[in-house]
């Protein structure tokens, strides 16, 4: 089974709940996809196994041999080029690497070059939690494909935790992407409510089922609620705010390090996820 | 001096479109004229990424000295910059004042993108 964590907007408690999911059920690995913000070994304090640099091929130019005829920009597909006079600029984070460049140019004044967007981290935490960190290097634009080498070391035994970027843009949607359930996780706030309304649409439109994690339950209003009634959106978890917590949280201590209730708390969140995981296939193989 | 405008509208009495790659209209007007002597309905607002570049490399061929918009991304501000076209930026209110400012000089000049990469996307 694969879960994907994410939420509407930043700050919700998305990586807590990432962690402490995975450290409650155990054996199983935890991919960290939110790769502008990879926190989730600050929890799990992994050991870590390997460290390798992620790189993504783009064109090199060279001026000296370059007419500035304009044909790499007119064929790129992804408008990752653009010719003036006397001018060639590349907006890296736009090309595709289809290499359609190289062979237009009649100069031969593009060469492929690899460019470092940041580190692939693997480290292995308590409970037997695989743990795999896309680290993008600070400023970096080029969120997706970092995100996709992550999704590439994906476990076929085990059951994969996905911590998704915050928000609902490209990046949370390839993230999300592939996975059995998304555990949305929101704050009842009237902005929670409405960033939770966009999460619920994008990855329904993904035609990945969801459910939710109430987080800070006992501060705001009923409005998360009532609109998951309305959409039939499961609420699996609330988590009231818990001073003990938010102190462990700041020393960077998993909840159900710190306190053994949590411990039973996600247990059972993570069966409540397996059960809506086995309905949702029956519902696909009857319909 | 000819300058584009992001517009939400074909029209001196639009108002000024606070995206620039995604806007609705981008219109040339000769300042000396006031009178819109290009452009139209954006047709790269409906490019699946480098609405922005695409934008800025149109204006650059149009022969425009300046841009008046809201927000500008950095990659559309790399090739304006390229292009030496002035990026006037934070513009709002009507097509028709947003020029008497600019000629009055008034408006803010961007000395760095204003919004983060693909602000403009849906
Ligand atoms: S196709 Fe080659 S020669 Fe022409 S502008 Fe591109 S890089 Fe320069
Ligand atoms: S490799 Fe393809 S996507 Fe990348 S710049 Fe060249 S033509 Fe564009």
């Amino acid at each position: 089974m694969r879960v994907a964590v994410a939420s509407g907007k930043g700050g919700t408690g998305k990586t807590t709940v990432a962690v402490n999911l995975a450290l409650a059920r155990g054996h199983l690995q935890l991919l960290d996809c939110d790769v502008e913000d990879p926190d989730a070994a600050l929890f799990l304090h992994p050991e870590i196994q390997s460290v390798v640099p992620v790189t993504v091929t783009v064109p090199r130019h060279l001026p000296d041999r370059c007419t500035f005829c304009g044909r790499c920009a007119q064929l790129c597909a992804y408008n990752a080029i653009v010719v003036l006079p006397g001018q060639w600029l590349l907006t890296a984070e736009l090309c595709k690497d289809c290499g359609g460049c190289y062979l237009v140019c009649p100069e031969q004044a593009l060469v492929p070059s690899s460019r470092e967007i940041g580190t692939l981290i693997r480290g292995l935490a308590d409970h037997d939690v695989e743990v795999v960190t896309g680290d993008l290097r600070p400023g970096e634009a080029m969120a997706t494909p970092m995100i996709r080498r992550v999704k590439k070391m994906a476990s076929d035994e085990s059951p994969v935790v996905v911590d998704c970027p915050p928000g609902t843009a490209c990046a949370m949607v390839h993230a999300v992407d592939g996975a059995d359930l998304c555990l949305l996780v929101t704050e009842p706030t009237p902005f929670g409510c409405h960033d939770l309304e966009q999460a619920l649409d994008v990855v329904g439109a993904m035609d990945v089922p969801c459910a939710v994690v109430i987080n800070r339950s006992d501060l705001g209003d009923a409005g998360v609620r009532t609109l998951c009634e309305r959409r039939g959106v499961p609420v699996l978890l609330e988590i009231p705010f818990d001073r003990d917590l938010a102190e462990a949280y700041a020393r960077g201590q998993a909840a159900v390090d710190a306190d053994g209730r949590w411990l039973s708390v996600f247990r059972e969140l993570w069966d409540r996820l397996e059960e809506l995981a086995v309905q949702r296939s029956r519902d696909a193989a009857t319909r | 001096m000819k300058v584009a405008i992001s517009a939400s509208a074909d029209s001196l009495d639009a108002n000024v479109d606070p995206r620039f790659g995604r806007c609705a209209s981008l219109l040339i007007v000769d300042t000396e004229t006031g009178e819109i002597v290009g452009g139209g309905r954006n047709a790269f607002a409906s490019e699946g990424g480098g609405a922005g570049t695409q934008a800025a490399q149109w204006v650059i061929e149009q022969g425009a000295e300046a841009v008046l918009t809201g927000n500008l991304g950095p990659n559309a501000f790399q090739v304006l910059r390229a292009g030496k076209v002035r990026c006037l930026i934070s513009v709002s209110g009507s097509v028709r004042d947003a020029l008497a400012a600019f000629g009055r000089g008034e408006l803010r000049e961007a000395s760095s993108n204003t919004v983060p990469p693909h602000s403009g996307m849906g």
